[in-house]
């Protein structure tokens, strides 16, 4: 093995029932590199990881580490935090009830000579671990009383101090806002010269290039490449990903909205939630596509969900169609022709253990009330006509949806909003977590619907999206509504509006 | 050919219903294994035949006869308690109470407040069924309004009617068992025609539940709930209501088979009816292949799992053991059904199967 390499995985392959996920994927990791692995959604890449980390029983291929004679193959993560490789993962796998000390040395505690916990050491040394990565937190507080960027911090924190070589962070920055993201950078830069190796997947693009080193494109469960980053400039990262040359993304061409021409479709006076978004006044025209920016956690969500009931208003009023209205939950909203695709899929999107059709006539069986089944023949054509539009990679319209990969997921329950017929559709984050051609797909689709004379409010943490397909730009900070943008405007005009200042 | 019997077999085994069955079936052959021992006929547990008797007149006798008779209290129990656990993930363990108080309640109604012994009805029959089935749902949706409004844990909130619904059983019977000696009451636990009334009250208790859940939304909503209550919101479902809903439906049938239970003894024994019957209802949901963690449920597993407790049961007095020590047995024999349809133990034999196909297939290229 080369001096530098840390661990080499040689022609790994992978079965699923029906579907090979790997066929011969290498990986080769240095010492000190920070290697992104990048694909798109059911590319391979949390098929690969598994196989490292002992989840997957892969069938053929070798893993070799550094200092270890002969092939490793892990059974456990336990088997694999042993050979110096541990993994933090898109959600948070900690105890949000327990203290930062607590979640940081659970399973591993230090112990006194009696045999008992020794909290005060254990206090001390938590202390210790997160001033020496420079994290700032109490670590007597109960996780849950931290932002997700500082969990997910804790969780590398954890990992990096069970002597890990190789560090794999599984989409790490979907759920952080930017000046998270950047911390998160600097942790992962300090890791990077204590000589850990970080595997780094992601969807961003952009972050690849910040922190990354090398790059490793896998398509379809197959290997592309192996890039040294300043070799694979963007277009070809994507062009690599996609095997084939990317569409134009710029040219979606929006339809421009006469304001004082065109009919409501809702228009919010002085609504409000107490605790999570102060009153705020907006107005949405049919046919429009109005974005909502905001650093996470600046209210952008919380607008939308007073809006669709999912939080009831504390104060205001809100029209639909010229109508006052009255919104006690999401079924009166539905009723009135709205639609949310909330942020946070796993808990408030998908029902796991339901099957693909199912998850796909939920909301319009919903409305329709429980008394008129919708016949099987028609649940069967409701869900392959929007598996067809969406092109949801899925084995059969009765696969649970829990089977599906995260992008497709969000594909289901995008298909369960559009089956509903919506006049006014809420999608909070619709493309994170999904690959970039997918993206391009459903930012067409969203100037496709205002073009159909459907009104979406868009909320996201990509700009640029939202300024490709909006015909206006409603800025949020500190839960409340600061600032409204019109016309042509650029990323640096959004994202000015959202620092704030006089400048 | 041989392919498509593997085909049809594979299908059968991974059926939801194939391990409740499969368990079933196990009660059954010690049945046979142990008749034959003894020398009578393999098949008595299965023999069926017309005797005249002097009450009842021409009935249907036999040992499944009087499994399903005996098991109709468990089944319509369990047909609630898997809604409820589908629906909230906990169980409702006041429907042994619940079945008491039902019974009192109609018993009282039926003899007038403080008689303890009647011939003639104080209320029409079907006034006093029909009141104890509402006190059913009330006790119902009072538990429903604990779990699905005010969030209570399932296991709480109906450890509350657990203790107090069978003193206010009681209470309604000035603390005396109540008789009812009327034919026309003892119909219900008794015989209609050749075939014991409780087996065909369940009967159509399933088939309409069933159809139910078939013909409308209400199974999708329970387990759409069950599995995840926030989405299900946002989706435009009444988490709350449906939860609720579930919580009514199993004070109802707790009511039913408080009635039956009743009926059998033509009187209201507060103290006994429905005494642990919560954790048979509770047992055969999770022998019938639900998981108690809520969601997806299958109901006819747990219908197979109530009976399957019954038939343990009959199997073990056919067997001889004493009513005392019959607990021990049926224990080990609960552990055993359950230990199979571990998830660990199911993996493992998934494994077998599939590492056999292969040698299998080897064997054949």
């Amino acid at each position: 093995m080369d001096e530098n390499v840390v661990l080499t995985a040689r022609g790994i392959t992978m079965t699923f029932p029906g579907v090979k996920a790997l066929d011969n994927v290498d990986l080769t990791l240095r010492k000190g590199e920070v290697h992104a692995l990048m694909g798109e959604n059911g590319a391979g890449k949390s098929t690969l990881i598994k196989c490292l980390t002992g989840i997957n029983d892969f069938e053929a291929g070798e893993i070799h580490i550094e200092g270890i004679e002969g092939p490793v193959k892990n059974h456990s993560t336990a088997d694999a935090q042993n050979v110096g490789i541990s993994t933090v993962y898109q959600e948070v796998n900690l105890c949000p009830n327990l203290s930062v000390a607590e979640n940081l040395f659970i399973g591993r505690e230090p112990m006194t000579a009696l045999h008992m916990i020794d909290r005060k050491s254990y206090t001390k040394r938590a202390r210790e671990l997160m001033n020496e990565l420079g994290i700032e937190v109490d670590v007597t507080q109960n996780l849950e009383n931290y932002s997700l960027a500082v969990q997910q911090m804790v969780a590398i924190a954890r990992a990096v101090d069970m002597e890990c070589k190789v560090l794999i962070l599984d989409e790490p920055t979907s759920s952080l806002d930017e000046g998270e993201v950047e911390k998160l950078f600097t942790l992962i830069r300090k890791l990077k010269e204590d000589g850990v190796s970080i595997v780094f997947v992601t969807h961003f693009l952009e972050q690849v290039y910040a922190v990354c080193d090398r790059i490793t494109v896998l398509r379809n469960g197959t290997f592309v490449g192996e890039y040294p980053i300043d070799e694979l400039p963007r277009v070809k990262l994507v062009a690599a990903m996609m095997g084939k040359d990317l569409d134009d993304l710029a040219a979606i061409e929006k339809e421009e909205i006469d304001t004082a021409h065109a009919d409501m479709a809702i228009s919010a006076r002085e609504l409000s939630h107490t605790g999570t978004v102060k009153p705020f006044d907006l107005d949405v025209y049919k046919g429009e596509v109005v974005g909502v920016a905001g650093l996470l956690g600046s209210g952008r969500s919380e607008l939308a969900r007073v809006i669709y009931g999912a939080d009831r208003a504390s104060t205001g009023n809100l029209k639909v169609k010229d109508a006052d209205v009255n919104i006690r939950q999401p079924i009166d909203a539905m009723n009135l022709g709205m639609g949310l695709l909330p942020d946070d899929r796993k808990a408030e999107g998908i029902i796991g253990e339901l099957s693909v059709r199912e998850n796909i006539i939920l909301a319009l069986q919903a409305k329709k009330g429980a008394f008129k089944l919708l016949s099987p023949k028609e649940q069967i054509e409701i869900a392959d006509r929007y598996i067809d539009l969406l092109q949801i990679k899925t084995a059969s319209r009765d696969t649970l949806v829990k089977q599906l990969s995260g992008g497709n997921q969000q594909k289901v329950i995008l298909a369960r909003w559009l089956a509903t017929d919506p006049d006014f559709l809420i999608l909070d984050e619709p493309t994170r977590g999904i690959d970039v051609g997918t993206k391009s797909e459903i930012q067409k689709l969203i100037v496709k619907l205002a073009k159909e004379g459907k009104s979406v409010l868009f909320i996201s943490s990509e700009i640029m999206e939202m300024l490709r397909t909006s015909n206006r730009m409603v800025i949020m900070r500190d839960g409340q509504k600061v600032n409204e943008l019109t016309g042509e405007l650029t990323q640096e005009d959004v994202m000015g509006a959202i620092a704030g200042g006089e400048s | 050919m041989n392919k498509n019997n593997t085909s049809i077999w594979t299908r059968i085994r991974s059926s939801a219903l194939f391990l409740p069955f499969v368990c079933l079936v196990l009660v059954m052959a010690v049945n046979i294994i142990y008749d034959t021992m003894n020398g009578s006929n393999p098949l008595t547990f299965f023999i069926i035949t017309l005797r005249d008797t002097t009450g009842n007149g021409t009935i249907l006798y036999g040992r499944i006869i009087d499994i399903l008779n005996r098991g109709s209290e468990a089944a319509l129990l369990a047909l609630g308690m898997t809604l409820v656990v589908s629906s909230s993930a906990g169980t409702d363990i006041s429907v042994g109470s619940v079945m008491s108080v039902c019974a009192s309640f109609c018993c009282m109604l039926l003899a007038g407040y403080g008689v303890s012994s009647t011939n003639d009805f104080n209320v029409p029959l079907v006034v006093g069924i029909l009141a104890a089935l509402i006190l059913g749902c009330v006790c119902g949706a009072f538990n429903g309004f604990l779990v699905a409004f005010l969030k209570i844990q399932p296991m709480v909130a109906t450890l509350i009617l657990y203790s107090a619904a069978r003193a206010v059983g009681l209470l309604m019977c000035n603390d005396l068992i109540v008789y009812i000696r009327n034919d026309a009451y003892g119909f219900l636990g008794g015989f209609c025609g050749i075939l014991p009334t409780p087996i065909i009250i369940t009967a159509i208790c399933i088939v309409i539940l069933t159809l139910v859940l078939k013909k409308t939304a209400l199974g999708m909503y329970i387990q759409s709930v069950g599995i995840n209550d926030k989405a299900s919101r946002i989706a435009g479902l009444n988490s709350k209501m449906i939860i609720w809903a579930t919580y009514v439906l199993c004070g109802l049938f707790a009511a039913i088979a408080g009635v039956v239970a009743s009926s059998r003894i033509t009187s209201a024994d507060s103290n006994n009816i429905g005494l642990y019957m919560e954790l048979d209802a509770i047992l055969a949901v999770a022998l019938g292949g639900n998981s108690l963690g809520g969601g997806k449920f299958n109901l006819a597993g747990s219908v197979i799992g109530a009976y399957t407790i019954q038939a343990i049961t009959t199997t073990l007095y056919n067997l001889g053991v004493s009513s005392a020590q019959a607990p021990v047995f049926k224990a080990i024999i609960v552990i055993i059904i359950v230990a199979i349809q571990a998830p660990p133990v199911k993996a493992f034999m998934r494994k077998r199967a599939a590492q056999k196909q292969t040698v299998r297939e080897g064997a054949r290229a």
